[in-house]
């Protein structure tokens, strides 16, 4: 019947037509909602480098950017000391938390994806607990081993940058790595089972945590606060020299674990799914879980430990924009900058000139945003 | 695509579960595996399907050695559909139907994956279901929607583990015929594993039945389901009648052994 085949061909157009359409307004409505984390991340960016101890006019601002470049349009700033407190102090700490909170972010996302655990982190491997032990060791034996605190200078195209106190940025790092080798030590052969993963985690979590209690059992006052400081994670020493180590590290680990975003899509729906759709699930399993972990390792050995960004900002993206890593992947990394911006900045505010540990004002603000989501219906079926 | 199956071996630590089976699947055709719980199907599906790899044997697709295939092309030869679907977090339907075209895909999806994706779906009335979340859906909407991601994968050979299980009375017939219509259409082959022997006998061109990991029989099902097969494979005795649209088993205990398998 040629009128029934008709039929059936123009409503079959018709379905693809609706389903392209709605598709494409689904995708839409994701792009506006990166599109606004992207603005509310530089606005608040922006407004760090306005804020702070003192503030610095906006005006300021722009001439302290612009009047290198264009001497003649843009004038001077007002005050000398701007282009110090901009460049030397607040412009290499907001390039700090963008870094830290887009890496932090992400990597929550990747291994809640992989271990297919909504209560999964990046600390979950125990990284965080093996760099504060690294830090403790630092803290406790730097001095006698070296006499001195070390701190690292070097020169790139004719510019100096500083590393302060590279020894603690070291060994955090390194004790970070042993953990990560110690996981893959653990979970050898060709069935990395999730939960034996996330056990192992646990598990290196307390060798660590015993190291560090020992360390706080020995040591003096002093080294006693500033173990207990470096735990809490900051962004005051935030210099360029760190950046610039972080920069590539940073990119490198992102842009590896963003790719996997088709291949943790078809994770969702099995591993024996996965595994039949053409993913070597034990391979990106194990490359996933050691990207994030370095990732995450580098940004803790110069913040301390920066926590809540990696289990929640994947779950509050998860809410808004839905499952699809392609896009949970960048808005994780993106509400990880906004939330950690925002918190950083409300810390360098609320008790000026003096500043809380971000962590505080982290947990705070972070928690009570989490919580409103949770309560209001229409995000909490979402979950 | 001809699948053919030769000497399996396969097995977990020191227990082998399959015993040197060998079938084959011709073009176009729907194979049915069939046996009680623990004689391996499962364990064939999953190895035809390359998610373990075999101790021994071989497994050719068009002639040609399985193990010569990347993953990434196995994966457009061969589509999989598990018995209990697993989805995870907050998964719409659609985006759970067009990770079927992985294998085709490095980042974004083209319109043809996505006309293929609506096709699907309209295939299996899931229209209404666009975006809806998938664990927010019954065990047997979920079950068409892991069929649909499975059509839009559009394999040359569709292995189902169990696919109707959940579905009911309706869908279970809807569903195998649908597929059968399919297969015909695209000139794909198909293994399923089922319990009902009754749909075995509508719905398959060959039947191959399991038992204790080795291959009872192969064949049409009127050569293979029998009284005798029935009682051998199930320990339960049966009696086979021909209806007005074909043979129909009815099993009934009471037999002398009384035991229930």
């Amino acid at each position: 019947m040629e009128d029934e085949e008709v039929i059936a061909r123009i409503q079959r157009d018709l379905d693809e037509d609706v389903f392209e359409g709605r598709y494409d307004a689904e995708s839409k409505k994701k792009f506006v909602f990166i599109s606004i984390l992207i603005a509310v991340s530089l606005f608040t960016m922006l407004i760090s480098i306005t804020l702070g101890a003192v503030d610095i006019p906006l005006i300021d601002v722009i001439n302290v950017f612009m009047h290198p470049i264009l001497p003649q349009v843009f004038a001077e700033p007002s005050m000398d000391y701007y282009n110090e407190f901009i460049f030397r102090g607040r412009m290499p700490r907001v390039f700090m938390v963008a870094l830290t909170g887009f890496s932090l972010g992400l990597a929550g996302m990747i291994m809640q994806g992989l271990l297919r655990n909504p209560l999964v982190s990046p600390f979950t491997l125990g990284v965080s607990t093996a760099a504060s032990f690294g830090a403790a060791l630092s803290i406790m034996f730097g001095p006698i081993l070296f006499g001195a605190v070390v701190n690292l200078k070097y020169n790139v195209l004719g510019v100096n940058f500083y590393v302060d106190d590279l020894l603690q940025v070291l060994f955090a790092f390194l004790m970070a790595l042993a953990s990560i080798g110690i996981i893959l030590l653990m979970t050898r052969g060709k069935d990395i089972s999730r939960s034996t993963v996330i056990l192992s985690g646990v598990v290196i979590s307390y060798l660590f945590q015993a190291g560090i209690m020992a360390c706080k059992y020995f040591s003096d006052e002093d080294e006693l606060r500033e173990i207990t400081m470096w735990i809490m994670g900051s962004f005051t020493g935030s210099t360029w020299g760190g950046v610039l180590i972080l920069v590539p590290i940073v990119v490198i680990c992102c842009i590896a674990l963003i790719s996997t975003s088709m291949d943790i899509n078809a994770l969702a729906a099995g591993d024996d799914v996965a595994s039949s759709l053409g993913v070597d699930v034990t391979k990106l399993r194990r490359d996933g879980l050691v990207i994030s972990t370095m990732v995450t390792a580098a940004c803790l050995s110069f913040t301390g430990v920066i926590g809540f960004i990696g289990l929640m900002a994947p779950h509050i993206c998860r809410m808004i924009i839905g499952n699809d890593a392609r896009y949970l992947s960048v808005c994780s990394g993106l509400m990880g900058i906004a939330i950690l911006s925002l918190s950083d900045l409300f810390c360098r505010l609320i008790i000026r000139p003096g500043e809380l540990p971000v962590g505080i004002v982290l947990y705070i603000i972070g928690g009570m945003f989490f919580v409103w989501m949770v309560g209001n219906r229409r995000w909490s079926k979402r979950l | 695509m001809r699948v053919d199956i030769e000497d399996l071996v396969q097995g977990y630590g020191n227990r082998t579960i399959l015993d040197g089976v060998s079938f084959s699947v011709d073009e176009g055709e729907v194979v049915t595996v069939l046996g009680p719980n623990g004689s391996g199907k499962s364990t064939l599906i999953k190895t035809v399907c390359r998610i373990m790899e075999p101790r021994s044997g071989r497994i050719a697709m068009d002639g040609k050695d399985v193990s010569s295939i990347s993953k990434e092309e196995f994966a457009r030869l061969v589509g999989y559909v598990p018995q209990n679907p697993e989805f995870i977090g907050y998964t719409n339907v659609y985006d759970a139907v067009l990770v079927g075209r992985r294998p085709y895909v490095k980042w974004n999806y083209s319109r043809e994956d996505i006309r293929m994706a609506a096709e699907s779906m309209r295939l299996m009335r899931l229209d209404e279901f666009f975006d809806r979340q998938v664990t927010e859906m019954s065990g047997g909407q979920r079950q068409r929607v892991t069929l649909a991601r499975a059509l839009t994968q559009d394999p040359r050979l569709y292995v189902f583990d169990e696919p109707t299980s959940a579905l009911d009375l309706r869908h279970q017939l809807d569903t195998l015929r649908l597929m059968r219509s399919v297969i015909k259409e695209r000139g794909s082959s198909m293994i399923i594993a089922l319990h009902d022997l009754n749909l075995a006998i509508r719905y398959s061109d060959k039947v191959m039945v399991l038992k204790d990991g080795k291959v009872y029989g192969f064949g049409s099902s009127d050569d293979v389901i029998t009284e005798r097969m029935i009682r051998d494979v199930y320990g339960v005795e049966s009696e086979i009648v021909e209806g007005k649209n074909g043979r129909y088993i009815h099993a009934y205990d009471g037999s002398d052994d009384d035991y229930l398998v």
